[in-house]
């Protein structure tokens, strides 16, 4: 064992770890998505419309679906329920509007069973999203699916509260 | 030889484990009846200077930890002796003690290392059962203990020891601060000698130990998405083995250590697939389902392959050929069966058991009765890893919000906790016996 080479695996650590830098995660917000915006309001031209889910600035307002990024499931299911259906909606618009932005579609379970077969379940999840953005016509080269198991919990207490927010998909961007 | 790469291994290899990586053993549950023992202190004739805690120290706790064997402590022994001449046997026997080890710590031949010479005597016969003089490389005193715990506990017991072993597991500290850090130590099976393998920021999982216990398969998510590495002990060199599209995961060693089944999701979902360890020979897909095929057990003579998949609605242990032919239900008892690690010959499964959906266990399946009898009391109990000579279960477990290690006996009799002093320790894996 050479100090060289103990040197260069730890700069490709260094290297790695830089790589995978990536765009903070916001707080989740509660299981239950908000109510879409009410419609028909007046839009000005120099005002932000929170329904132009084209328009990168909606990622970050508070106001439009855009801005929520996390699906969550029901225990042992993979299911997109209906009422979270809209922000994947949204997110499909987005990605067809802007062709150079990416997404991970990040799938991660509760603490519950074994943790390669959760690696499994929490693609079955992120999958499940990819389906619905596939056919909205986004092209598969903008998504990606990275399932993290149950390796990274938001909430860490052993309870159903808990694990119904780490039951999730998340909808990470890495270009906008 | 062998045994000087080890500690050279060690010694230089990558990073010191941080001080809350070591691992403290307690015993929560021994045997009615465990076999008095006295392990007398082994006399010290070696120019080294003598470490704090001696042979027999080291011994003892070996043999306790066991649960079998109930030795005597120190303080409470009459005699000292260190030479099968100087064992009074009627003084063992007022005392109850049914064998006593006694021995001493000399210089290596030509000066290289040290030898620990040992005798195991019956107190009733008045026999000499065992008498060995072992030669362990510098620094390398413990494990020459351990390797005396071992012909001590198969001269009595009938089975192999499994004290010279080592013990793999990861340890998460930073939890919830969004600063995690991912650690895979490995440390001897007595917790003692830890050293961290590697450290990362993005998690780590399922470390698999190589047959010839030189070399770690484990799953890293460095790069952000799952990969399979396989890491050299002596070296530290690491290996990207898989790094396909989707899951890479559950390595398993095939007994002959060239092949390494995996479980990958290149095809849409995950299947069991066999890679060559040194990337020669191309990959064989094993299943075909579109059902979660993963965590692969290799047979004892690499002829089946278990492993566990939710085909049938939930997850159960199924076993095929190493051809991916045959495929066959083992489990039919309970809602949830998961991750198995065999022993004896295949004949029994530990597994992660539910038969709803709020407790796992651990359980064993016996093949031989087709009964399964759950061995662990907690809520989430899981990631199975059985001590090579099958004598007990290695598992995860949660207590008051941590994770920590828990070990029971096959017979479920004997029960230890295993704790770091700061944060989770999770994915334990047991190495083969270290020759």
């Amino acid at each position: 064992m050479n100090t060289v080479m103990r040197f260069a695996a730890l700069v490709m650590m260094a290297a790695l770890v830089a790589a995978c830098a990536r765009e903070v995660t916001p707080e989740p917000a509660p299981p239950e998505p908000t109510p879409p915006p009410a419609p028909e309001r007046p839009v000005e031209t120099d005002r932000l419309d929170p329904r132009d889910f084209t328009d990168a600035r909606n990622l970050d307002n508070p106001d439009s679906l855009l801005s929520q990024r996390v699906i969550y499931f029901e225990f042992d299911r993979s299911n997109v329920r209906a009422q979270f259906r809209p922000i994947v909606d949204a997110h499909a618009a987005y990605l067809r509007g802007n062709p150079s932005a990416r997404v991970i579609l990040e799938g991660h379970t509760d603490e519950r069973g074994s943790r390669e077969y959760n690696l499994g379940l929490g693609e079955r999840r992120g999958n499940s999203v990819y389906e619905i953005l596939r056919a909205s016509n986004v092209p598969s080269r903008q998504i990606e699916v990275v399932s993290y198991g149950e390796e990274r919990p938001v909430c860490r207490e052993s309870n159903e509260d808990c694990w119904q927010r780490n039951r999730r998909t998340e909808i990470v961007y890495t270009a906008r | 030889m062998v045994k000087r790469l080890v500690l050279l291994g060690f010694v230089l290899g990558l990073l010191p484990a941080s001080a809350w990586s070591q691992l403290r053993i307690e015993i929560v549950d021994g045997v009615e009846g465990a076999m008095p023992i006295a392990v007398a202190p082994f006399a010290w004739d070696s120019s080294e200077p003598e470490p704090a805690t001696g042979v027999a120290e080291i011994i003892s706790a070996n043999l306790r930890r066991s649960g079998l064997f109930d030795p005597m402590a120190e303080r409470d022994m009459i005699d000292r002796p260190t030479r099968p001449p100087e064992v009074r046997f009627g003084t063992w026997r007022l005392l109850r003690v049914d064998h006593v080890v006694v021995g001493r710590v000399t210089d290596g031949e030509d000066g290289w290392g040290q030898e620990i010479e040992y005798h195991l005597l019956d107190v009733h016969t008045g026999r000499i059962l065992l008498s060995q003089a072992l030669p362990v490389a510098p620094g390398d005193l413990r494990f020459g203990a351990h390797r005396v715990s071992d012909a001590v506990y198969e001269a009595l017991i009938g089975i192999p020891g499994a004290f010279a072993t080592r013990i793999a597991y990861v340890v998460v500290t930073g939890l919830g601060t969004g600063e995690e850090v991912f650690e895979l130590v490995v440390a001897d099976a007595d917790g003692h000698n830890p050293q961290t393998i590697v450290r990362n920021t993005q998690p780590i999982l399922s470390p698999a130990w190589s047959p010839d216990g030189r070399r770690l398969a484990y799953v890293s998510f460095a790069t952000g998405r799952s990969n399979v590495i396989v890491q050299d002990l002596f070296t530290g060199q690491m290996r990207t083995v898989s790094s396909e599209r989707g899951i890479n995961g559950a390595p398993a060693w095939s007994p002959d250590g060239r092949e390494l089944a995996v479980s990958l999701s290149r095809g849409g979902s995950p299947d069991i697939w066999v890679i060559d360890v040194d990337g020669e020979a191309r990959p064989r897909q094993l299943t075909h389902h579109w059902s979660i095929n993963t965590e692969a057990a290799w047979s004892h003579d690499g002829r089946h392959i278990y492993f566990t998949s939710d085909r049938a609605g939930r997850p159960q242990i199924y076993r095929m050929d190493r051809s991916g032919d045959n495929v066959t239900r083992i489990t039919n008892e309970g809602r949830y069966n998961a991750r198995p690690s065999l022993a004896n010959d295949d004949r029994f499964l530990a597994v992660v058991y539910s038969d709803g959906d709020n407790d796992f266990r651990i359980a064993i399946h016996d093949r031989e009765t087709e009964r399964l009898r759950v061995l662990s009391d907690g809520r989430l109990d899981e990631s199975p890893s059985f001590a090579p000579n099958g004598s007990m279960v290695l598992y995860a477990a949660r207590q008051q919000g941590r994770g920590v290690l828990a070990a029971v006996s096959a017979d479920g009799r004997v029960r230890q906790r295993l704790v770091v002093s700061e944060g989770d320790v999770r994915e334990p894996a047991w190495s083969p016996i270290i020759r």
